[in-house]
């Protein structure tokens, strides 16, 4: 019987010609990523074991992305820990950087690699034909000191797209609406597969904001094919080379497929407090919001900053409305500040802020208060996820996000 | 085979980490510290009210959300014996069953059981309630090896010789 790229990959990892879903099979990863959220607790229990030591060096990535700069003492202690572990060790080590993810798909993953990320959003990588998936910092534990794991195989979900996204509805509406289409656990346990046609009109950005939500769905992991623009990303990108390039068979077996005409996607927000809490654009016009934010692993790439500028050149930010501006990588900063991008931005009255995962993590940038409204590009909207416990946060796209900041409430991305 | 009794809370569908622990108190020195605060954003009072041996019975997919592994770590920490769900997401779930935290899934109970009720659990068979049976399934071997050690580097531990 055929295998999906999910069992392809897991076999690879374990050293073994097949796997099946169902099974558990203990595999070696390739990366080990961890930032400065759950480090400092990996670094306490691994002091805490007798002779511990570091399986493979190498493979450890750590970043830290979510309180940049530093908000407070505690952080600042739990930071210094994580630095001078990565230092005393040597391990590969990132700080103000940018978030995570990017960093990763910027410098580090390959297609046909297994990675564990203490991050939920490490199924992000499934845009690089990788396996990334999230674990917490006991797993993280293991993995650093065995440099493996054990892994459930998962069952597939295929997504089959055609056609073209219209002009700016974004990569973000279609993972948005996929999601909402199938729920918050939809895809539990599952890897969502994306092919198809449309694929070649959906660029590395694109792909990477579609694979980073899938966990909002309940995924394990999100996968992709290697491409001509996988590649040309790679090789534009320090030019890495796959470890392997994998396609699902004739014969593999998916649970469910779905066909998705890009072209019939529209503009969307997901209302609080749930990522599935789908609705279009058009049904939420009219409610007024108190800061926007475009960034975050899912949509602070140098495409979501364009289209962003694109709309709000030549307009002011909105009376008593917060906007921030974040780059997900000291990379896209660069080449925004280049391309004149920063500048737009600025004259509109935004804030721009060092690449972080600032107001998305609701800890150290553009918290919001009691009663406040927040449209985000970022990946969560639960309840007191921005800030206080009765804020209200809408997740939209980069062009949703930047026309509501001009208009100083929700309104479509065509309005400007 | 394992058998208790508990008081039951009751939660929705959907339960998210965020809610379970709030960012802000991440911060926090000590899972202990962090506990008082466990659902309040949902529930300010639950945390107080929970006490050692109750049981939490919710809807489905629970635990969704962020990774932080500081979820789990406060629900044993207020002294909740097993988790009985309908779903769980599955970062959450490993996170779980590596701190020792027992979680169970079963589709109907959240539908009949009142809060305050008590249930009894027959651990890898059945749930009783009120003079019902609710039948449950058992953990795959390899984890009710790490949640019987509790947890996972107890289990390690214990495979490398380096305690009983």
């Amino acid at each position: 019987m055929g295998m999906t790229i999910a069992e392809k990959i897991i076999a690879r990892a374990a050293g073994v010609t097949a796997v099946k879903a169902g099974e558990i099979h203990t595999v070696t990863l390739d990366y080990l990523m961890s930032n400065d959220g759950t480090t400092h607790l990996t670094i306490d229990m691994y002091n805490k074991l007798r002779n511990p030591r570091i399986a493979d060096k190498e493979k450890l990535v750590w970043i830290v992305d979510h309180n940049v700069p530093c908000d407070s003492p505690k952080t600042a202690a739990s930071q210094k820990k994580m630095r001078d572990f990565a230092r005393d060790n040597g391990i590969t080590f990132y700080e103000g950087e940018g978030v995570c993810h990017q960093i990763m798909c910027e410098k580090h993953v390959v297609p046909g690699q297994l990675i564990f990320g203490a991050d939920s959003h490490t199924c992000a990588y499934g845009a690089l034909g990788a396996f990334g998936t999230g674990v917490g910092c006991t797993d993280y534990l293991y993995g650093m000191v065995t440099g493996g794991s054990w892994v459930m195989v998962p069952e597939t979900l295929r997504f089959n797209l055609t056609g073209k996204l219209a002009d700016r509805v974004t990569a973000r509406d279609l993972i948005l609406t996929i999601i909402g289409m199938i729920g918050a656990n939809g895809a539990n346990y599952h890897a969502m597969e994306f092919v198809g046609d449309g694929m070649k009109n959906l660029n590395m950005s694109d792909r990477i904001s579609i694979c980073n939500l899938c966990v909002e769905a309940g995924a394990k992991t999100a996968l992709m094919e290697v491409d001509d623009i996988t590649l040309a990303y790679l090789e534009e990108h320090g030019g890495r080379k796959p470890a392997a390039c994998f396609k699902s068979d004739d014969d593999a077996v998916f649970e469910k497929t779905f066909d998705i005409d890009l072209s019939s996607i529209v503009p969307v927000v997901a209302k609080p407090h749930f990522v599935d809490n789908l609705a279009p654009v058009d049904d939420v016009k009219g409610v007024k919001i108190n800061e926007a934010f475009l960034g975050s692993c899912n949509n602070g790439r140098i495409e979501d900053l364009r289209l962003g500028a694109s709309i709000i050149k030549g307009h002011k930010v909105a009376d008593k409305v917060r906007f921030l501006v974040v780059p997900a990588s000291q990379e896209v900063y660069r080449q925004a500040l280049r391309e004149g991008l920063l500048d737009i931005f600025m004259e509109a009255g935004a804030m721009i802020m060092n690449p972080n995962c600032s107001v998305c993590w609701g800890s150290c940038q553009g918290v919001i208060g009691a009663g406040e409204v927040l449209i985000s590009t970022g990946t969560r909207n639960f309840k007191g996820r921005a800030g206080d416990k009765n804020s209200f946060v809408y997740l939209g796209s980069a062009a949703t996000v930047a026309a509501s900041a001009i208009a100083g409430e929700i309104v479509s991305p065509y309005t400007y | 085979m394992e058998q208790f009794t508990g008081k039951v809370w009751l939660l929705g569908d959907d339960i998210d980490t965020d809610i379970i622990i709030p960012t802000e108190y991440l911060a926090l020195k000590t899972v202990k510290d962090m506990a008082p605060y466990g659902f309040s954003p949902l529930r300010p009072e639950l945390a107080a009210q929970i006490k050692p041996g109750d049981i939490i019975v919710a809807g489905k997919n629970f635990g969704c959300g962020s990774s932080r592994e500081q979820a789990p770590e406060v629900i044993k920490a207020l002294g909740v014996r097993a988790v009985i769900a309908r779903s769980y997401a599955r970062i959450f779930f490993r996170n779980a069953i590596n701190n020792g935290l027992l979680l169970i899934e079963n589709d109907t109970l959240c539908k009949d059981v009142k809060e305050g009720d008590e249930i009894t659990v027959n651990v890898g068979e059945s749930i009783e309630y009120n003079g019902q049976t609710y039948p449950i399934s058992a953990l795959p071997d390899n984890l009710l090896d790490i949640l019987e050690a509790g947890g996972l580097v107890k289990a390690m531990q214990k495979l490398n010789g380096i305690i009983k």
